[in-house]
């Protein structure tokens, strides 16, 4: 849950030789750390902008869903880059399942939760056929989902014959728009969301407690005690505003809690699982990769099975949120997933980015639009400041390494 | 210090000099990089500069063409007696200084003409390039450097040796009157390094002075006039090398050493630990028959018939000159890396085993350290715990350690970090973390991360090729006794080197290769420089492994 959070976790002052430790930890990370503080920068810029409405329950809760689609994308997306590849076909995969998941559902009739399971499929099976030209045949990857990019789009306009298709049975309209459903007595606040937003609490701190205390029992350098404080009280302070945000409205989004799932899974793969690593290697150095036993093709297979089936998500998603199935979804959302990602850290020859990195890289661009249309700044002008934003972020980051460099 | 006047040097009398610098300090962000420099280069001499990694040549070299231009360090630089200012690179190129790096700096795609003239392109009248004036003026050049190819000729088709030699034709197009060279030979084989020596000797005598930065020490002796040698980011002392024509020059390797790392290093070479286990003198690796054809050639055989022994606690070297197909054949055992595998059996501990893919070879129990580590060795990208733990990951998953969250397919990332710190301390892996990246270490440092990787996997057999290739004396000698320490536990090392003085002081025995055949095997008693070079330069041995 710390993704939503809004105040960055190590923003704190400290003394000079923990301040030092900090740099070097965060010299390594400049760029998702400078993207914290700007995300945190472009809240508060905004919330005194809209006077206050940015931060409404109700806008809060508005932009989780109004973005979940494009975190969901940028969060494989980031894989992918880090692969040392790229995906250009998701915008059009995003219609293609949204479009297949409509035929089944409202043409066939059948029920949401096997016609979602069947659009996953649709997903995974898409990504497997472009994975296999990527890995299997080194045909390159801009090419193969170029390719794909218009082939999912021909095929989307075939399967819905140039016509929207709705609406949807309610279960699946939830996944975009549903809400935690409410139990127990009436509080003011929803309570599954106080619930879940103590459970949280109580798991990341016991998660940082354990982290530390295995460090320490491993004789490693941990952060000193009162930064380490401090970072646990700003993660507690950051889910607890959340929490108390949301409960304040309808509750907990579905889709946000299918995003920090997503979130916490697939950062933990590509963070410590075999997988992952391997994942980073061969986007770093695919020769050293191969010659140090990583199966340099399986894994890259996996990549983009693993982006199919976030792609057949996020399209189901966005097709419960319109409630149609309509030719023109998913327009442009492959640049929106890949400008998340940079921004959020990924480089562009791969062996470098986070998970974490791309989501924040993704609610930057989302606080952006939400809040330049609350201020009622045109959407030509929302494009080219989203222009410049992409080009400092990543600008900044190349003349910091440039710096770091000398 | 500077050498005083009235030394007895090549050049009669005590002419100007065609370079001073004086007093160069540099620092970078506080660190200090060059401090108090002197640098003295006589007209008509090849003065060489010498150090250790880090000890501020390149830096030094840098300053002098204009890299880091004038105003961002301290000091003075006399050209021909005047001072100069350069404020980048084509300033010094105008006055004649040219710098060719390690790295050579040539577009592949491009023919050896266009090559020459980049970013000097010589023009018609209507601006357009003239090709017939390039085509011309190329061909002279090719010929003054001693290049017999086409102008035509794309740089991709011709080896590193012949590259080498078009830089410096690049060079030459510019007029050059110093002639900077990093590391010249790092990359050639014996043949085109005694090539490229010759002409820089032949250029000298056309009245080009040249700085040539090299570890190779018998190179410095046998081309260099005078030496500088820098230690720490200072000069420590100028050399004058008497090139007399009956008597050997009177500057020893010793000497130079010496100088270099501040200490006598009265062994190059650790004493050998033996190993004392049961099971000492049983044969680890044998390879018998490896027949490998070349990976696009399909009619070239690259390794022919191959058959060696390693035994447990054992060193043993192949050498072979570029291309006899040492590496071929050490990537071809390790996974089919290389090639198109024709024929031959890998067995390691008496049995055979399957070494047909990467993660094959290596839980057979191979292990094999490339000889390019950048390009084959490492993720420079990614930490120095991260590169010590690719090849051995699933061994560090957290279900194996202590069932603690225990999930089969993650790394404990504490264990891992624990065992990064271990090969930190143990090997001597100078960094200040752990997550420090390791394209950000000196190459000694880089190749210590590589070894540790694949010691971690704890190997049977392990393949070092050329290990310390572009490493400084003092690391140098780390990884020998690293090599040392690997072979008195019971490791079997198959060592391939291209120096031979590495190998004769490092091996139990050494097979000889040429032309993708093994033509000769010498152990350690028999073995000298001349016995060697016989045997790698023979073109066929009577027939060997029948």
């Amino acid at each position: 849950m710390t993704a939503f959070t809004s105040t960055p976790p190590e923003d704190t002052p400290a003394s000079p030789p923990a301040m030092a430790l900090l740099i070097h930890g965060a010299r390594a990370n400049m760029r998702q750390y400078g993207m914290l503080i700007a995300l945190a920068f472009l809240v508060v810029l905004f919330q005194i902008w809209t006077d206050g409405t940015l931060l409404l329950p109700n806008n809060v809760s508005n932009l989780i869903q109004q973005n979940s689609y494009i975190l969901i994308l940028a969060m494989g997306m980031v894989i992918v880059i880090i692969a040392g590849h790229i995906d250009l076909s998701v915008g059009s995969l995003v219609a293609f399942v949204g479009a297949m998941a409509a035929v089944l559902m409202v043409k066939h009739g059948l029920p949401w939760v096997p016609a979602l399971l069947l659009s996953l499929l649709i997903g995974a099976v898409a990504g497997a056929w472009q994975g296999f030209f990527i890995a299997y045949l080194g045909i390159p990857s801009f090419i193969v989902t170029l390719a794909g990019m218009l082939l999912f789009r021909g095929a989307t306009q075939l399967v819905l014959e140039g016509q929207s298709l709705a609406p949807f049975p309610d279960g699946f309209q939830d996944l975009a728009k549903g809400f935690l459903p409410e139990v127990g007595p009436y509080t003011q606040y929803h309570n599954p969301t106080l619930t879940l937003g103590l459970c949280a609490v109580v798991l990341l701190l016991l998660r940082e407690g354990r982290q530390r205390s295995r460090q320490l029992a491993h004789g490693l350098d941990v952060l000193p005690t009162g930064l380490w404080v401090a970072r646990c009280t700003a993660i507690t302070a950051a889910v607890v505003a959340l929490a108390l945000t949301l409960a304040s409205f309808h509750g907990v989004p579905v889709v946000m809690l299918l995003m920090c799932g997503l979130l916490l899974a697939l950062g933990q793969v590509m963070r410590n699982a075999v997988v992952g690593r391997h994942v980073y290697a061969l986007g770093g150095n695919k020769a050293a990769a191969q010659l140090s036993g990583v199966k340099d093709q399986r894994v890259t297979f996996a990549v983009f099975v693993t982006m199919g089936v976030l792609a057949a998500l996020a399209g189901c998603v966005y097709a419960a949120r319109l409630n149609a199935g309509t030719p023109q979804a998913g327009l442009n959302f492959e640049l929106e997933a890949i400008a998340a990602s940079f921004i959020g850290g990924a480089s562009m020859s791969g062996g470098v980015g986070t998970v974490m990195g791309a989501v924040i890289g993704g609610l930057v661009l989302g606080v952006l639009n939400n809040g330049m249309s609350l201020v009622g700044i045109g959407t030509d002008y929302q494009q080219v400041i989203k222009g410049l934003v992409l080009l400092a972020a990543v600008g900044f980051d190349v003349w910091n390494k440039r710096r770091a460099g000398r | 210090m500077t050498r005083p006047a009235g030394e007895p040097g090549p050049v009669a009398g005590q002419p100007r000099p065609v370079l001073e610098m004086r007093a160069i300090t540099k620092t970078f962000s506080g660190v200090t990089a060059l401090s108090d420099v002197h640098l003295t280069v006589r007209p008509g001499e090849i003065h060489a500069v010498c150090g250790e990694n880090g000890a501020g040549k390149s830096t030094l070299m840098k300053v002098l063409s204009g890299v880091h231009p004038h105003g961002s360090y301290e000091g003075e630089v006399r050209f021909e007696g005047e001072p100069v200012a350069f404020k980048d690179i084509r300033a010094g190129e105008r006055h004649g200084i040219v710098i060719i790096h390690q790295e050579l700096a040539l577009v592949p795609q491009l023919s050896i003409a266009e090559n020459i003239f980049l970013g000097n392109e010589r023009r018609s009248a209507r601006g357009t390039v003239d090709w017939n004036g390039t085509y011309r003026e190329a061909s002279r050049l090719l010929a003054r450097v001693g290049l017999r190819e086409k102008p035509q000729t794309p740089v991709s088709e011709l080896g590193v040796g012949r590259q080498q030699l078009v830089e410096i034709a690049k060079a030459l197009s510019k007029e050059v009157k110093l002639l900077i060279l990093d590391e010249p030979t790092a990359a050639l084989n014996d043949q085109d390094s005694a090539h490229l020596l010759e002409l820089l000797l032949q250029l000298r005598d056309q009245g080009v002075a040249g700085i040539v930065i090299s570890h190779k020490l018998n190179e410095i002796r046998a081309i260099a006039d005078s030496v500088t040698i820098l230690r720490d980011g200072r000069t420590v002392e100028s050399l004058t090398v008497r090139h007399s024509p009956s008597a050997a020059p009177e500057l020893s390797e010793e000497r130079l050493i010496r100088g270099m790392v501040g200490r006598d290093l009265d062994h190059r070479f650790p004493d050998r630990t033996p190993y004392r286990g049961e099971d000492a003198g049983r044969i680890a690796l044998a390879v018998d028959g490896w027949t490998v054809r070349h990976p696009a050639d399909h009619r070239r055989t690259v390794v022919d018939g191959v058959s060696l022994t390693v035994r447990r606690g054992e060193i043993v070297g192949i050498a072979g000159l570029m291309g006899a197909g040492r590496t071929e054949l050490a990537m071809s055992v390790f996974g089919r890396s290389y090639g198109q595998y024709v024929a031959g059996t890998v067995a390691v501990g008496g049995r055979e085993v399957d070494t047909r893919t990467v993660p094959a070879a290596i839980a057979a129990g191979l292990a094999y350290v490339t000889e390019d580590r950048k390009r084959y060795g490492l993720n420079l990208l990614d930490t120095v715990q991260r590169n010590i733990s690719l090849a051995s990951l699933p061994g560090m998953r957290r279900s194996d350690a202590g069932r603690r969250n225990g999930v089969r397919g993650f790394v404990d990332e504490h264990r891992e970090r624990r065992i990064a710190e271990h090969y930190r301390t143990s090997l001597n892996i100078k960094t200040p973390t752990v997550a420090e990246r390791v394209g950000r270490l000196s190459g000694g440092n880089q190749q210590k991360v590589v070894l540790s990787r694949w010691i971690h996997t704890d190997p049977q057999v392990l393949i070092l090729d050329e290990p310390t290739r572009g490493i400084d004396v003092g690391a140098k000698y780390e990884i020998y006794t690293v090599i040392d320490a690997l072979a008195a536990r019971g490791k079997a090392v198959l060592l391939l080197s291209s120096e031979l003085p590495e190998l004769l002081g490092m091996c139990d025995r050494i097979y000889t290769m040429a032309e993708g055949r093994l033509t000769g095997e010498v152990t350690r008693a028999e073995a000298t420089q001349e016995v060697l070079m016989r045997h790698m330069t023979l073109r066929q041995m009577t027939e060997n492994g029948s």
